[in-house]
């Protein structure tokens, strides 16, 4: 049965009225269950008439499940409230930090890919699926610094917790043209190597070129269209895993719902030629 | 590349953060970071992250306070904001609610000393977010009330509304200040500018002001409030009884019509029967 999930889009406030009118097949979209954790007010009811007509997504951003200390309860309790309350069809999450000392830093942080890490992360993740009720996938990171320190290569990394956890991976193909462009290694590569049966989900964003550093230093900035480059990184993906959910990413410079819907649709050309070509019955998930 | 020689998560991270906060990006003098760390920082990408820690926090400042933003400007408003956010990073992953000392922290900042109401301005949209986030709630229906004998009336304890928040400030408008730059708020249709006229001509009455925020269901919405109506709903806060709240009132202002107070009040959607906790526990 092919999946009720095709191609989605990240969902902007100013695009809420948009997306409840819009009934395009296949359409999902997806939220930083962040920006939902309220005690009511018209943000939640906003979302739960958006949840009445479209699957959702919560793609959380402050978990810090690459953080030597666990997930903070009281954040991971508002989590799952959110999760009984709105039903998503996907949960997903960062391999970073945003959390420390009581700090939380609005970023995705790297970390050495240690055997500590590993065993502290996969820890973090069965905690937050405990407390859930479900399994999570876990996003690939955007990088840009060189770590020496990585005893772990990031493909076995990520594979080794679908082993531990059983979480499933969100796989962004932008963060791979964006850390292969820093760190300098083959795109094509790794995405041939990434455990394509994990995959519950597919990102796409646009990046830009830093300013001063030129094609030196890519900047996940998800504040232009997706690239062609990444167009064809995800078309090479698809062709080799099959169809998975596919989401477009815009979070700077947002055009209107219609423009967004049609980046989409482009995503939902490529889900649509892989199923003709029999390939729709590639399993979904590993989690359960 | 050498596993043994990685520092452990906790101090790869308590390092990285010094890194990343320090003005300069190089960590202070006898900070204790590794050597590796250092080096990382000085790779040039390292300010891909400082800037993005960075922008993402001015960036809510930003957004939660629109009428202080449009008082200043953008550029006055992000510099500002920065050297808040290095004395205050957040400490909670909901951006929303990042900015609780903002106003305080403006309230001392020298080059707003010739701007006396930017706190102020900055403390009532504070106030529009937290009324926008608290927790629902039903308003005290006045005509559950209208059986009870005066004693039980006194007795009875009504809280604030769970999206209700109001502020006194002495000697500035900052009601009418804040309201003419924030674009977004719902006019309250019985609003009584008219009667004070605050807000209604072109010029600011320079004296103090109350302002009341209500969500009775999904819009906030704004209401001039005096020192009785402030006096009232401090003590309901206090769980004070109905008759220890008129007493606050009158204490305020010895003028004031209690009915009329309390109808008001009721009509804004200010009052409700349980309280149910802030929008931020």
């Amino acid at each position: 049965m092919p999946s009720l999930l095709g191609a989605g889009l990240g969902l902007k406030p100013q695009h809420f009225d948009a997306a409840l009118a819009c009934r395009v097949e296949g359409l999902w979209l997806e939220v930083h269950p962040e920006n939902y954790m309220v005690e009511g007010g018209p943000r939640l009811r906003r979302l739960d008439a958006v949840r009445a007509v479209h699957p959702l997504s919560l793609h959380g951003v402050s978990l810090s499940l690459a953080g030597s200390a666990p997930p903070d309860e009281a954040h991971l309790r508002r989590f799952a409230a959110l999760v009984e309350r709105l039903q998503p069809a996907r949960v997903s999450e960062h391999l970073a930090w945003t959390a420390w000392n009581g700090l939380h830093l609005p970023d995705l942080l790297p970390f050495p890919r240690t055997t500590e890490a590993l065993r502290r992360i996969a820890d973090h993740i069965d905690r937050t699926q405990t407390v859930l009720g479900r399994a999570i996938s876990i996003e690939n990171p955007s990088h840009y610094l060189r770590l020496d320190a990585h005893a772990w290569d990031e493909i076995d990394f990520l594979a080794e917790l679908v082993r531990r956890t059983g979480c499933g991976l969100l796989l962004d193909v932008n963060n791979v043209h964006v850390s292969a462009g820093n760190l300098g290694f083959c795109a094509e590569t790794y995405l041939d190597r990434f455990p394509g049966a994990a995959v519950t989900e597919i990102h796409l964003a646009g990046h830009t070129l830093d300013p001063a550093l030129g094609a030196a230093l890519r900047i996940d900035s998800h504040d232009t269209p997706v690239a062609p480059e990444v167009w064809r990184l995800y078309r090479r993906v698809i062709g080799r895993i099959g169809a998975r959910p596919t989401l477009i990413e815009r979070d700077g410079d947002v055009p209107g719902f219609d423009v967004l819907l049609a980046e989409a649709a482009i995503a939902a050309g490529v889900l649509a030629a892989v199923d003709a070509a029999g390939m729709a019955d590639m399993p979904e998930a590993v989690a359960s | 590349m050498s596993a043994a020689a990685s520092p452990a998560l906790a101090e790869f991270q308590a390092g990285f953060v010094r890194l990343l906060l320090a003005p300069d990006g190089a960590a202070p003098a006898g900070s204790g970071v590794p050597a590796s760390l250092e080096a990382l920082a000085r790779q040039p990408a390292f300010a891909v992250h400082r800037n993005t820690v960075r922008k993402g926090c001015i960036d809510a400042l930003e957004a939660n306070h629109p009428a202080v933003v449009r008082l200043v400007g953008v550029p006055w408003f992000r510099a500002a904001a920065a050297l808040h956010v290095a004395n205050e990073p957040p400490r909670d992953g909901r951006l929303l609610g990042y900015g609780a000392g903002f106003a305080d922290f403006l309230a001392g900042f020298e080059p707003a000393a010739a701007l006396p109401y930017l706190s102020g301005v900055a403390r009532l949209d504070r106030c529009w977010t937290e009324s926008h986030v608290a927790a629902d709630g039903d308003c005290l229906d006045g005509a559950r009330l209208a059986g009870l004998a005066p004693e039980a009336l006194g007795a009875l304890r009504v809280v604030p509304h769970p999206a209700a928040r109001w502020a006194w400030f002495d000697d500035l408008p900052i009601r009418s200040i804040w309201r003419r730059n924030r674009c977004d708020m719902a006019d309250d249709r019985d609003d009584r500018d008219d009667r004070d006229g605050h807000d209604g001509g072109t010029e600011l009455a320079w004296h103090g002001e109350g302002a009341l925020l209500t969500r009775p269901v999904d819009t906030v919405t704004w209401h001039a409030i005096d020192r009785a109506e402030v006096a009232f709903l401090d003590a309901c806060a206090a769980g004070g009884s109905l008759a220890e709240a008129a007493r606050a009132a009158a204490r305020a202002r010895c003028d004031v019509d209690l009915t009329m107070l309390f109808a008001q009040l009721l009509q804004a959607g200010a009052l409700a029967c349980h309280d149910s906790g802030s929008a931020f526990t």
